[in-house]
């Protein structure tokens, strides 16, 4: 559906460079996982692709377009927090994209409008397993089910592109496996281009068409791209990898649960990718 | 078992917060008494009998020169001037407290401005507004709203900047408007804070509106306690203290329930 271009991009806080020289050709549909340790600059990639933040060099293309100057509807978002609104139930979170859509001056539809609307949300909600929890509030609903009704949100306004930053990773490892399927199904379903940032590893793997690995190679520069391993058909020949990409991808049924953060088996970090190269930022990695 | 975690049980709760009350009014029977027996004609602490004759005589009996009953005419005399003021600041500092907290060129036009403003001591500009307005209603309903919206205001501004900023960018990307945004996401959000701020600022209400009735007024509350105050009416000025101090109460603990039934998410979301 579209495709996004970044050229050249830096990121320069307070003369601090954050990112530096990313360069990524995004194909329209695919499957985008960026992994790296924790303050690398992985949100602040995904701030400028939703337009919060300008890069301080470089630009951002969607569909060979300059990105607008602000967030719009073309690229949904995702967060780990915050991502739908304390103040409306589960129903008026998802109706709330086409009453945008349907009413300029109040942001509000009544009447045959209001429930086309409400059931085109409805169907919406039986589709990502929320049918019956219409009427609850976003507190009382669990971690679980809030990102699957910030999913739900995000996709009744039609996006070309989905950002996700962190999506899933304050949920326990049941519960993401089911959301994975979920998200999965969606991405397939609306042909969507996706761009996630996650912690985890086999999360990468196994949503991702491609894996992208932010990494700081030394201290005084930016972040920089050190890895960018397609994975659509892992048919790749396993001899034409270089040793540390065969290195991350056996990683993902290597023991390194040994040395996963947290102990916890499907935790794996992109910090333990990185004691290959630098043994000591694997620790400072961890988040 | 340590302090902080003994918790009294269900009786005891109920005794436990009469128990300062009952402590107030026994200390104060007494202190009545032993002053009284030692002259009866003391004026300072009146017994609750005396109280109680002239509420009798106040609340429910005919001013024989108005021919009104003076506790209600004065009560709602100030709660007119109290209602209106309250809500005009309310008007007032919902619409700017909303467009400045959402605004970056209104927040810098006028952040600076309102912080100064919220500085100048009302009742150093009530002479201002004696000379401006007169000292009719008007000048009392004037200095209730200039002695309340500037802390709303700046109260509003804040709520609307602690917004979560994900939540702000997310309703973006749904298609919003600004003007969509601040009906559908930010003056909803608002409303049960906008209470909270109101309960915080009926405390200063009251206090400019006794002092305008106090200062200028033919009747109100403030007013009637200031005139008996010259002939060292205690057994008239303590009951209206009560019967003042009982009507604030009421009117936060009414807020409060008014905010968790309106709002049930905000009691859900912030008050766990
Ligand atoms: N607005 C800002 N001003 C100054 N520095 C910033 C700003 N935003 C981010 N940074 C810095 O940029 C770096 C990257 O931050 P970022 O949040 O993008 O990291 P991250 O890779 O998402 O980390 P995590 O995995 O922990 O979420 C951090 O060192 C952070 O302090
Ligand atoms: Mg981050």
């Amino acid at each position: 559906m579209s495709a996004i271009s970044v050229r050249d991009v830096w990121q320069v806080y307070d003369g601090r460079v954050v990112l530096e020289r990313i360069s990524l050709e995004i194909k329209s549909g695919s499957f985008v996982a960026i992994v790296g340790p924790s303050g690398c600059g992985k949100t602040t990639f995904l701030r400028m692709l939703m337009s919060e933040e300008r890069p301080s060099r470089g630009t951002i293309l969607l569909d060979g377009r300059p990105l607008p100057d602000e967030p719009t509807a073309d690229r949904g978002v995702v967060f780990q927090r915050y991502s739908v609104l304390p103040h409306l139930t589960v129903l008026g979170n998802v109706m709330l994209p086409l009453e945008f859509l349907g009413s300029r001056l109040l942001g509000r539809l009544f009447g045959a409008a209001r429930r086309d609307a409400e059931a085109e949300a409805r169907a919406m909600l039986a589709h990502v397993g929320l049918d019956g929890a219409e009427h609850l509030y976003p507190a009382q609903l669990s971690g679980g089910m809030q990102q699957r009704l910030a999913l739900a949100q995000a996709l009744m306004g039609k996006p070309r592109v989905l950002l996700l930053d962190e999506p899933f990773s304050a949920l326990d490892p049941g519960t993401r496996a089911e959301i994975h399927g979920l998200t999965k199904r969606l991405w397939e379903e609306t042909g969507m281009t996706v761009v996630m940032v996650t912690h985890d590893l086999s999360e990468a793997f196994r949503l991702g068409t491609r894996i992208v690995v932010f990494e700081r190679l030394e201290p005084e520069r930016g972040t920089r791209i050190t890895f960018d391993i397609p994975l659509e058909g892992r048919k790749k020949p396993q001899e034409h990898r270089t040793p540390r990409e065969m290195h991350i991808l056996t990683q993902e049924k290597s023991p390194c649960d040994r040395i996963a953060v947290g102990g916890r088996p499907s935790a794996w970090s992109a910090a333990t990718i990185i004691p290959i190269s630098t043994p000591a930022k694997a620790a400072a990695g961890r988040p | 078992m340590r302090v902080i975690n003994r918790h009294p049980g269900r009786q005891a709760r109920q005794i436990l917060t009469a128990l300062p009350f009952l402590a107030a009014v026994i200390a104060y029977c007494t202190a009545s008494a032993i002053r009284l027996a030692a002259n009866s004609e003391d004026r300072l602490l009146p017994s609750l009998g005396q109280m109680t004759a002239a509420v009798r005589r106040m609340a429910f009996s005919q001013d024989i020169a108005s021919g009104q009953y003076l506790l209600l005419s004065d009560t709602a005399m100030s709660l007119q001037r109290l209602l209106l003021g309250l809500a005009i600041a309310v008007g007032i500092s919902f619409a700017v407290g909303i467009a400045v907290g959402m605004v970056p060129y209104l927040r810098r036009t006028f952040v600076a401005f309102i912080a100064a403003f919220s500085m100048v001591p009302p009742l150093a500009v009530l002479p201002i507004l004696f000379i401006a307005v007169g000292i009719g209603e008007t000048a009392k309903v004037t200095l209730i709203v200039i002695g309340t919206a500037p802390f709303m205001i700046r109260d509003l501004i804040m709520r609307v900047e602690e917004l979560p900023r994900p939540q702000l960018i997310k309703v973006q990307t749904l298609g919003a408007t600004s003007w969509q945004i601040a009906l559908r996401v930010v003056v909803p959000q608002m409303l049960p804070r906008l209470i909270d701020a109101l309960r915080l600022s009926l405390g200063p209400a009251w206090l400019y509106l006794i002092s305008a009735e106090a200062i200028a007024a033919e009747s109100g509350l403030g007013y009637r306690i200031f005139l008996v105050r010259r002939y060292f009416a205690m057994d008239v000025i303590l009951p209206y203290v009560a019967w003042i101090t009982l009507l604030a109460f009421l009117f936060d603990a009414l807020l409060r329930v008014f905010q968790r039934r309106a709002f049930p998410w905000f009691a859900l979301e912030y008050m766990r």
